[in-house]
């Protein structure tokens, strides 16, 4: 399964990422090198195994459906690009 | 001072001979002299630092205090830190002040202890060699030409310049372990879920722990006391009393039952590294324990069902790394779409993206079950193979990395030679098993540890292990040259 040209812009695309023009080559060849170290697994057969996601086969806690966490958006918002209102700002999405 | 462990700092607190700000203002006076060369700090806390240590003295004169009370330490910038900048090693968090303290800082901070500053890292805690720091490579101190080993560099090389006695680390695929032994410290990483990962900034969920890097085990079991507990704020951190892990730092080893794997010592090690760990192993055999030969017939696979699940999860937790909340904006992006890619793609390193497009590749639709869900059934198997290797014996030890710490700039052309740097450390990730790295000698005057592997939750055991190789070797007293401020 070697990746082109083509899938690594679009890889990139939905990894909300810009790759250069001229580092599209070199980024395709480093991970045509690192998926053709991926694909050793393929060498294995797995099948019957059950996927292991959690090392102690933990399973996810529930809590109680109460309010714990206070309103901090001040605090949290401080550090924020920019802001207007309790708002964060972005470029305008709909005209 | 700073020649002293931990424990014995500890002592001369208790006793008076020093004060904490005393000893705060020592490491901070060596950290502005000697730090330059070594770039292990990314922020040095000293207003901070010394407003802690007065609080930690005034606790000590009223008798309200623990072994770490008034201890300086440095803390791996992926920790949160409350007002203090945490960088992660990457331009994308240049400007971030955390807004809150992660549970190990708070356990730390509660204790007494006091923070030195954040140390240097791989961006995002990618990297076997803290060249992908925003913040420019560390040096190790042994040898500045080496790289210090990743992504717990900066801690690792602070500890081995003596610009603390203790550090925190994490240690998602070796990054506590294989720098501790190309630096020649102590290192341990515990069971998953041992530690709070709360406010640790994620890089793979499933493999990330944290963990204490030190001089010696003894000052190691110090930290994990810590460390180590029940956190209700990560859902997967075990609930589970937390022995005292100095309490049975002296049991003797007669009966220990070593298991060396076959995998760990085949074709691709250095072989002045394997003499230092045979020997290592042979000090082992005079303390009374048996060695037998196992296998972990699945090891190889360990390093391409790592490099999905940890990129796959990685390309997942930074996906919140977007340019309106908090972190790095671009300038003038055009829309949206714009300021979230160029915000992305300005902020991250190469490495990082590199792993984000490969967990993305590896997620996106049709791929995930070539990729990600065969990567977690093999994952299992690699489980397995460590649960009947250590039904045989009690722990298992081996080399951490296949060379000592090899010169800057060797293996950044290559993704995937760097990536075998990990291939004696990341199957226990995969595992979540705890391991951990002691001095144990020298390759061409660079230094070269012992990894201890054990089961579940058996950090106390591991600590003990250490710390009796450390009672009848002096590796890990042995320091660097030109460190004296």
């Amino acid at each position: 399964m070697a990746i082109d040209r083509k899938e690594v812009e679009a890889v990139a695309h939905l990894a909300r990422l810009s790759i250069d023009e001229t580092q599209i080559e070199r980024t395709t060849e480093s991970l045509q090198g690192i998926l053709g170290m991926i694909d050793q697994m393929q060498a294995i057969d797995t099948k019957g195994i059950e996927p292991m996601a959690h090392p102690l086969d933990a399973v996810q806690r529930l809590r109680a459906d109460e309010v714990t966490e206070t309103d901090q958006r001040e605090k949290l918002q401080q550090h924020a690009p920019a802001t207007e209102e309790g708002l964060f700002l972005v470029p305008k999405v709909i005209e | 001072m700073h020649e002293k462990t931990l424990a014995e700092q500890s002592k001369a607190l208790a006793a008076g001979e020093i004060s904490s700000v005393e000893l705060t203002q020592h490491y901070l006076g060596r950290i502005e002299t000697l730090d330059p060369q070594f770039n292990s700090y990314i922020t040095v806390t000293g207003d901070q630092a010394l407003e802690a240590a007065r609080q930690a003295d005034a606790r000590r004169a009223a008798g309200d205090f623990n072994a770490l009370t008034g201890i300086p330490l440095a803390h791996k910038d992926l920790f949160c830190t409350e007002g203090v900048r945490t960088s992660c090693g990457s331009k994308i968090l240049d400007n971030f002040i955390a807004p809150y303290e992660s549970t190990v800082t708070a356990n730390f901070r509660d204790a007494g202890a006091i923070m030195l500053g954040k140390t240097n890292m791989d961006e995002f805690a990618m990297g076997s060699s803290n060249e992908n720091s925003f913040y420019g490579a560390v040096k190790n101190p042994w040898d500045i030409k080496a790289i210090p080993g990743g992504s717990s560099g900066g801690s690792a090389a602070c500890i081995a310049a003596q610009l603390a006695a203790g550090a925190t680390g994490t240690d998602t695929g070796g990054s506590i372990r294989q720098p501790a032994s190309m630096c020649g410290i102590t290192g341990i990483k515990p069971t998953y879920g041992r530690v709070s990962r709360w406010g640790m900034i994620a890089y793979a969920s499933s493999l990330d722990q944290a963990g204490p890097m030190t001089r010696t085990a003894e000052d190691a079991a110090m930290m994990l006391n810590v460390m180590a507990g029940f956190d209700p704020k990560d859902s997967t951190c075990i609930n589970k009393e937390v022995p005292d892990y100095t309490a049975d730092l002296d049991k003797p080893l007669d009966g220990l039952k070593i298991g060396l794997p076959k995998e760990f010592f085949a074709e691709g090690l250095d072989s002045g590294v394997e003499q230092v760990v045979r020997d290592a192993i042979r000090e082992y055999e005079k303390l009374g324990a048996t060695i037998k030969e196992v296998s972990l017939p699945n090891a190889a696979l360990s390093l391409p069902a790592y490099y999905v699940i940890a990129p796959a999860e990685a390309s997942t937790n930074l996906s919140r790394f977007d340019g309106v909340r908090f972190g790095y904006r671009c300038e003038n992006p055009k829309n949206l779409e714009d300021l979230y890619k160029r915000s992305r793609s300005e902020g991250f390193g190469e490495e990082v993206q590199r792993r984000i497009l490969v967990g993305t590749y590896a997620l996106s639709s049709g791929y995930y079950d070539a990729y990600y869900r065969k990567a977690q059934q093999i994952r299992r198997l690699v489980r397995e193979d460590f649960t009947k290797a250590l039904s045989e014996v009690d722990v298992l030890m081996g080399p951490n990395a296949p060379t000592p710490a090899f010169d800057l700039g060797a293996n950044t052309k290559d993704p995937v030679s760097m990536y075998l740097q990990d291939i004696y450390t990341i199957s226990l990730n995969l595992a979540g098993l705890p391991g951990m790295s002691v001095p144990a000698g020298f390759v061409n005057g660079r230094p070269v540890g012992l990894q201890i592997i054990g089961r579940d939750f058996d950090e106390a055991r591991l600590l003990n292990i250490g710390h009796k190789f450390q009672q009848v070797t002096d590796w890990h007293l042995q320091s660097p040259t030109g460190l004296t401020a």
